[in-house]
């Protein structure tokens, strides 16, 4: 665990939360959102908000992928699946995600389709190699970080000549959700939410680099700091993100140097520029549509789109009415502000895709978090008392040998 | 391990019994496992020896008491390093037995068998069981065979039976942990888990971590004799982990538990596998492990008499337990930061025993 434990080092955490204490001005309150779900499951995992001062305030950001995915791109999927001979592969996340009517993939699967679990692109693309009597289709979504693998498994294919393999694409783009954020003009006054800064994508910014956050920082006057998902990286950008505004600057600045260039992975870049083109718009959870925030495969690419190769009905879905994901993305309300919130929804029966993922606000808030809630309803029973900012000082996991 | 009914909080969610299916998630031994549980099989067979909620039923037998308990393996692949289905399905219900503090005497061994598995490898499982059970002084002393056709079964299923005698005047249940009692661990955990994993089809990596698979009845007689009536509950964290453990007994007994992530072992080599499996240790199936939760006066004595033992080297205090209405079981992270440890929603690990 070489190169893993030194980030997640409890004596260095309390070295940087004293020094967030000290420098976090006593007379105003710091908003920061975290983009990424990878940033909100590592808050909450490690329990970072008992080592930051009360004036800093984690918004979550709609940077899950499962998420941010409409129901009726889940809908699509389980038509895809529900098609003769055809075998969807998928990231298990999706298994669970809620559709319309009460239908998951899971139940998809439960009640006789060819639903496959996959680890990577490359599995999809081995069991087409292996049945070719079927027809592969890969559920592929996510953020630009497994974009480039998408675009390998569709070369690969390719390559292999292969005629039953094709990909249901709902790859989306980060910037362009940050900008939704950031630049909604259309936002109703409850809706309104206050960022002063993000804390950057980590995976996502090894493909793209550093520079498309500029229009955060110059457009909008909001400082990005890209930091890295271990939980002292996350510490370490929230006190970059003190001192740019204490300062007054607004630039992005990049913790996550072990890992992320500001030109990004070129190579990567160029296997995405080939096989994909940027949508019109795209419908997001929670943001709606949003203009040039989703890729499709590009024409000469046609026969690996699954939407293209299998043409299915699809009809408006509409979220439970009750589901607060859409506000829970947009960062305006927390997860336990939803009346859903461990009623109905919890991770076993999700109401909202926010439940689902590990990287899902609501999900990490259950798994993790929701005893400050209870510590707080009923104090007296006082379990477990948050140390002091700074008082949280352990050596790292001790091992057997 | 065995699911009883109340160990763990069913949904609010009703089953859908007109139209639902079972799907992957009922057998994960989380909540909706529960859920199933209480819904079909709490309806078809409640009664009282169910309802205390255990992975074993103790009754009494003129002239003492008995404790009898039941697990099917369904584990693949059906060799992994430091075991196979075979030695398991002796383990693992030897383990459920000895978890009530019993002494194990015999089990039964049923096989499901799918046509036109390979008879050298039903000739290797029977081996490994019949050395296991002579290993641990349990004989197998009857059993049922079935052949299914191809494609209705996997290779082979196994289900165990065991039954066994308490100790006069020993009463262990889960749900008699009280605030102030102490959680002992008695070793490493993830590593059947992470070594089942490993050799997953499709997922093949290089390690030299091997199942803990073990019988722990031995350890258990020594820890009984010298905890003497502070011993309040055992119980070995298989499928779930050590997270769902300690919620079934957490909600058994009607209190929180406090533990300390530093305090819980685990190897270098565990941990970087699910670090890169995306695992978290404490929901990783352990079959050679057992928690115990021990009135404090006889923290020291439980802990030297586990570790004092060849398969309790490693054993640790966790934590304790501690008064809380909503039954959370909280963690120190190494961090310095706290959080809650829950059971984990869905199936992680399909087929892990």
């Amino acid at each position: 665990m070489k190169h893993v434990d030194e980030y997640r080092d409890g004596k260095l955490a309390g070295a940087v939360a004293r020094r967030i204490a000290a420098e976090a001005l006593p007379g105003r309150d710091y908003y920061f959102m975290e983009f990424c779900g990878g940033h909100t499951h590592a808050i909450s995992r490690y329990g970072i908000e008992d080592l930051l001062p009360g004036n800093i305030h984690m918004i979550h950001g709609p940077g899950c992928p499962v998420c941010v995915l409409p129901i009726g791109r889940i809908d699509h999927a389980i038509r895809l699946a529900a098609l003769p001979k055809v075998t969807l592969c998928t990231y298990a996340d999706l298994m669970r995600v809620p559709a319309s009517r009460g239908a998951s993939l899971l139940k998809a699967k439960a009640a006789g389709a060819d639903i496959r679990m996959v680890y990577s692109t490359l599995d999809a693309v081995r069991i087409a190699e292996n049945e070719p009597g079927r027809e592969i289709v890969f559920f592929a979504i996510g953020f630009e970080t497994t974009t480039p693998p998408t675009a390998l498994a569709i070369r690969l294919a390719e390559k292999k000549s292969l005629q039953n393999f094709s990909v249901f694409c709902n790859h989306v783009l980060t910037p362009a959700a940050m900008a939704a954020i950031l630049g909604d003009p259309d936002a109703k006054a409850e809706d309104a939410i206050r960022v002063d800064g993000f804390v950057g994508p980590a995976h996502v910014s090894t493909v793209i680099g550093t520079a498309p956050y500029v229009f955060c920082a110059e457009q909008y006057g909001k400082p990005v700091v890209i930091a890295g998902f271990e939980p002292l990286d996350v510490m370490q950008a929230i006190l970059m993100l003190v001192r740019q505004i204490n300062e007054g600057r607004h630039e992005v600045e990049n913790q996550y140097i072990r890992a992320v260039t500001a030109a990004g992975n070129r190579k990567a870049q160029a296997e995405v520029e080939a096989v994909f083109e940027l949508r019109e718009a795209f419908e997001w959870r929670g943001l709606g549509e949003v203009p040039f925030s989703a890729l499709r495969l590009r024409e000469t690419f046609a026969q690996y789109d699954a939407e293209r190769r299998f043409p299915v009905a699809t009809e408006a879905a509409h979220d439970n009415p009750a589901c607060e994901c859409g506000a829970i993305l947009r960062g305006v309300k927390k997860p336990a502000e939803c009346r859903l919130f461990g009623n109905a929804c919890t991770p076993e029966t999700p109401v909202g895709s926010c439940m689902v993922s590990a990287e899902g606000a609501c999900a990490a808030h259950w798994t993790y978090g929701r005893f400050r809630e209870h510590i707080s309803a009923a104090s007296a029973a006082g379990p477990l008392p948050a140390p002091e900012a700074g008082e949280g000082i352990r050596t790292t996991r001790r091992a057997a040998s | 391990m065995t699911i009883t009914l109340h160990q763990v909080k069913p949904s609010r969610r009703q089953l859908d019994i007109a139209r639902g299916h079972v799907d992957l998630s009922h057998g994960s031994g989380g909540r909706a496992m529960a859920q199933l549980i209480a819904g079909i099989f709490y309806e078809a067979f409640a009664n009282d020896w169910l309802r205390q909620g255990n992975d074993q039923a103790a009754f009494d037998v003129e002239g003492g008491r008995m404790v009898m308990s039941t697990d099917s393996y369904v584990v693949s692949p059906l060799f992994f390093p430091g075991g196979d289905i075979g030695s398991l399905a002796v383990h693992g219900t030897i383990n459920d037995i000895a978890m009530a503090g019993a002494r194990p005497l015999h089990l039964s061994a049923s096989f499901i068998i799918e046509e036109g598995f390979a008879l050298a490898d039903l000739q290797r499982i029977a081996s490994s069981m019949g050395e296991a059970s002579r290993a641990a002084g349990v004989p197998i002393v009857t059993g049922d065979t079935k052949v299914v056709e191809r494609g209705k079964a996997d290779g082979v299923f196994i289900t165990t039976t065991g039954v066994g005698i308490v100790p006069a005047g020993l009463d262990l249940s889960g749900d008699r942990a009280r605030p102030g009692d102490v959680v002992i661990l008695s070793g490493t955990i993830g590593d059947h888990g992470v070594a089942v994993m490993s050799k997953r089809q499709n997922l093949d990596f290089e390690t030299q971590i091997v199942s803990d698979s073990a019988s722990l009845h031995g350890l258990v007689a020594d820890l009984v004799a010298a905890a003497g009536p502070s011993l309040r509950a055992m119980r070995d964290p298989t499928r779930g982990g050590l997270a769902a453990t300690l919620n079934e007994l957490a909600h058994q007994s009607g209190v929180g538990f406090r533990i300390d992530e530093e305090a819980v072992p685990v190897r270098p080599e565990v941990a970087a596998a699910c670090e890169l499996l995306g695992l978290d240790p404490l929901h990783v199936a352990n079959e050679g492990k057992l928690i115990a939760i021990v009135a404090p006066e006889g923290a020291a004595a439980a802990l030297a008499a586990i570790k004092a033992h060849p398969l309790g080297r490693d054993a640790a205090i966790i934590g304790e337990a501690i008064a809380d209405e909503a039954r959370f079981v909280q963690m120190v992270t190494a961090f310095g930061g706290g959080r809650i440890v829950d059971w984990l929603s869905g199936e992680q690990l399909p087929r892990i025993c």
